[in-house]
Order: structure tokens, then C-alpha cells, then sequence
């Protein structure tokens, strides 16, 4: 059984985009607020901080799930990927995000990472997903700029379709 | 908006998640998929002194079905339920169900149990659980009790759950012989917190009258309920019969009201969406018949 006590900082480590990293966490430290502040990882986003609006969504163990209702300390040897990751090897925009940028399904960018998530982990579960599908998977983000189609559009095209 | 400051402990085994309940009792907060009980955290609604994580009980996950019910472990993701053909052909109103609770990022994570404990009056899986008539497995230092679904919602996030016990699993009774499932919600947004949901179970005699019936309402009072529909057994299993039931049913209801809806709105989805699922579930229970 491990314990942790309220004001007690544990070392959190955990693999991030392949990286080992660690860093201090009291229980009550959320996941998102652990990668942005104590790892410096600012492209996960935080909007609602109750689950709702997607912004935060990240792949944790496999599973694209919100980051704002994870405490670090529940995540200790865990494997994450955030949008910090995406990019192709040599540095420059992975298909999917290509397809963002094509169709611009972005505007002000702030709920684009969750959204890149979700569909990274949504795509490798569906590779061939059709609009309905596309859109069933994005009712869980909010966009407040592009109307969503362009999202659509992009996630179909990303699918080679 | 952060929680409070609470201690995190995270057993390994379900006795020392006994232990732990034992220590804190009714200051500790059981923690599973967290997608109900993170947002109540983090906008400070529930303040524990303690958190009990219980992920990593593994012994939680498990899945067992015999011959008339099938047992899902408290921590059996939503989206795993989902990919389970034994899971979904033999309760066919939780395969029917599970596509609108919540939305693909919070089913990987959210648990069939977590539903349960949580009690949100509108939510999907309770009202399944009590149209089926299916029951809520609870364990304490003392032993395990089973609680029927009916009975273990109490009301607005309150349930029959004593401060020392945990839910290990959900008992679903399988699918029947000529009987038919179906579901139905209005939420402002698919995923949403329903506004009402109904769900039926219905058994068909070779007659083409109702042998059997369970109405379920969510979102309609402060828990999911079954409505009193006795009086109908015997009936022509016919829309004109699931119009009249859904009407019958509308008027007998007391629906809360909240800033999405007032009681007429709530009283006129209960007539529309009850007369189209019952009225489905009569189609689905004579299919089901006819196939046999
Ligand atoms: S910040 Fe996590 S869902 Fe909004
Ligand atoms: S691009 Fe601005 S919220 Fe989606």
C-alpha cells in the first residue's frame, strides 16, 4: 500500500513521449498542472478543470482521457504522450496535424492539443472512421472557434480519406 | 479550480481498501475512473481527508457470467464493457446504453461501478441497472451484502453505501427469452448529462400480449426510477398500449426542475420518448420471439 500525506512532496517519475522524467508532487497536484508547471511541458491545455471540455485530453497507458481529473501521483510510472510528441522525426507536423493546418481546423489553437490526442488514439482504433464516427469522438471536445466541421474534415483527411 | 489538500492512499489489495475505510470511514473518498468524483474534487464539492484510489485492484476487473447473471468487477472501464461480446449479447439494454454515457474520452476511463456509487439521477448506467432489476455488490470487514438496484439509490448522488464499504461489482441479470431492450435520451449535446432518458425491458407472450414490463426513468426525479405499470400486463403489446402507458406514466411522475428543464418539458419527453421505447422494446421482444 503506498500512503502520502497531505502536505508530503513525493518524486513522481514517468515516461513522457519516451522521455524519463520525474518531478515533486503533493496528492492533490493534478496531472495537468504536474506536466505544465513542475515539467515545463506548456502544450497541454487546461479549460474547465472538471472534465468537460477536452482540452487537457492526453494518452495515458494507452487510454486518450482527460489529464484534469488525474492527480501526478496516481500516474507514477506511467506512460504519457502529449502533444509534444506528435511532430515526425525530423522535426516537422505529422499527417494529422498537416491535415489540421490544410484545413484550418484550428483558430485560436486552444482546445486543438486535446483534440490531436484524441484523435492520434482514436485514428490507431479506427483507422477508417467515417463523419459520424468523427464526430461522435469530438463530442467530447468544445471549440468555441471553428464550428467543428474543419476538425472533421481534417480527422478524414488524416485517415487518408 | 484545485481540491482540497487530502491524503493519497492507493491499497494493493481489497482488504487493505477495508482497512483504509475502516480508518477514515465517511472522511475518505473512493477514487476509480475519477470522471465524476474528480470534478466534484476539484470544484471543491466533496473535501476528503482522504483519497482511496483503488486502480490498482485489479481483483475489481474481473468479469463473471454464469447462467443467469453476469457480474461486472466495480472497476470494469465503460469502454471495455463496450468491447466485451459476452458483456453485450447478454444484456443487450447495457450494449444499447453504453454509447451515451459520457463520450469516448471519458468511457476509457470512467467505470461501470463509479456510475453506480456516484448516483447522478440522470445517469445511464443506474437506470439500467434498476430496469433490469439487477443489484449493487457491496463489501465491508463484516462480509459482502447484496443490495437490490431499486434499493440502493436513495436520491440525488446519496445511496444505500455505508461509510465502511465498497462496491466490488455489478450483478446484471441476462437477457430473457421473448423479451425486447430499448433506450433513449434527450441531452442538449449527445454525451451530455441526460435531460430524461427511459429505458424498457419487455416480455411478448406467443399471444402478442405484454407477459412482462419495467419502464425505467433517469433524469426525471432525484433517482432512477421504475414506473408502475402492473396494471398493463395482459395488454395488446401495441403502440396505442405503449402511448397510453407513457401518457399514464407522464402524469404520475413528480420531475425536479432545473435550469434545463422545467416539469412540463420533462413530463412531455417521459410521454414522446417512453411511448417510442416501449413501444421499440415490444418490436425488439417479438423479433426476439419470432428468431427463436
Ligand atoms: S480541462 Fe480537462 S476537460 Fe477541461
Ligand atoms: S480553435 Fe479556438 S477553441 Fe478550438
Amino acid at each position: 500500500m503506498l500512503r502520502i500525506k497531505s502536505d508530503q512532496k513525493q518524486r513522481v517519475t514517468l515516461t513522457v513521449n519516451d522521455k524519463t522524467v520525474s518531478g515533486f508532487a503533493q496528492p492533490r497536484l493534478l496531472l495537468t498542472d504536474f506536466l505544465r508547471h513542475e515539467l515545463g511541458l506548456y502544450g497541454t491545455h487546461v479549460g474547465c478543470e472538471h472534465g468537460v471540455c477536452g482540452a487537457c485530453t492526453i494518452i495515458i497507458d494507452d487510454v486518450a482521457t482527460r489529464s484534469c481529473l488525474r492527480y501526478a501521483v496516481q500516474c507514477d510510472g506511467m506512460k504519457l504522450r502529449t502533444v509534444e510528441g506528435l511532430e515526425d522525426v525530423d522535426g516537422t507536423l505529422n499527417a494529422l496535424q498537416k491535415a489540421f493546418n490544410e484545413n484550418g481546423a484550428l483558430q485560436c489553437g486552444f482546445c486543438t492539443a486535446g483534440i490531436l490526442m484524441s484523435a492520434t488514439k482514436f485514428l490507431q482504433e479506427n483507422p477508417k472512421p467515417n463523419r459520424d464516427e468523427v464526430r461522435d469522438m469530438l463530442s467530447g471536445h468544445i471549440c468555441r472557434c471553428t464550428g467543428y466541421e474543419q476538425i472533421v474534415r481534417a480527422i478524414l483527411q488524416a485517415s487518408g480519406q | 479550480m484545485k481540491p482540497v489538500a487530502f491524503e493519497y492512499c492507493r491499497p494493493d489489495t481489497v482488504d487493505e481498501a477495508m482497512e483504509l475505510l475502516a480508518e477514515f470511514g465517511g472522511d475518505a473518498n473512493v477514487i476509480s475512473g475519477g470522471l465524476s468524483l474528480g470534478a466534484m474534487l476539484n470544484m471543491r464539492l466533496v473535501r476528503p481527508t482522504a483519497l482511496i484510489d483503488i486502480n490498482r485492484l485489479h481483483e475489481l476487473a474481473d468479469i463473471k457470467i454464469d447462467d443467469a447473471t453476469a457480474m461486472t468487477g466495480a472497476l470494469v472501464r465503460q469502454a471495455a464493457a463496450l468491447k466485451l461480446p459476452g458483456v453485450m449479447s447478454g444484456v443487450p439494454l447495457l450494449a444499447k446504453v453504453l454509447p451515451w454515457v459520457g463520450h469516448y474520452q471519458t468511457r476509457s476511463r470512467g467505470t461501470l461501478g463509479g456510475s453506480a456509487a456516484h448516483a447522478d439521477p440522470s445517469a445511464e448506467i443506474p437506470l439500467t441497472l434498476v430496469t433490469l432489476g439487477g443489484a449493487v455488490r457491496l463489501r465491508s470487514p463484516g462480509g459482502s451484502r447484496d443490495v437490490p438496484a431499486q434499493d440502493f439509490f436513495h436520491g440525488l448522488l446519496t445511496t444505500d453505501r455505508r461509510a465502511d464499504e465498497l462496491i466490488t461489482d455489478l450483478i446484471w441479470p441476462l437477457r430473457r427469452d421473448k423479451t425486447g431492450y430499448a433506450f433513449e435520451e434527450i441531452a442538449q449535446r449527445h454525451g451530455d448529462f441526460a435531460i430524461v432518458a427511459v429505458a424498457a425491458e419487455a416480455t411478448v407472450g406467443n399471444d402478442g400480449n405484454i407477459a412482462d414490463l419495467s419502464f425505467g426513468l433517469g433524469g426525471v426525479e432525484d433517482r432512477p426510477l421504475v414506473a408502475d405499470t402492473a396494471s398493463y400486463i395482459g395488454k395488446p403489446a401495441t403502440m396505442a398500449t405503449a402511448e397510453e402507458i407513457a401518457a399514464t406514466v407522464a402524469e404520475a411522475v413528480d420531475p425536479m426542475v432545473d435550469l434545463q428543464a422545467n416539469a412540463d418539458y420533462r413530463r412531455q419527453l417521459v410521454r414522446v420518448l417512453g411511448a417510442r421505447v416501449v413501444s421499440s422494446a415490444f418490436a425488439d421482444a417479438t423479433h426476439s420471439r419470432e428468431a427463436a
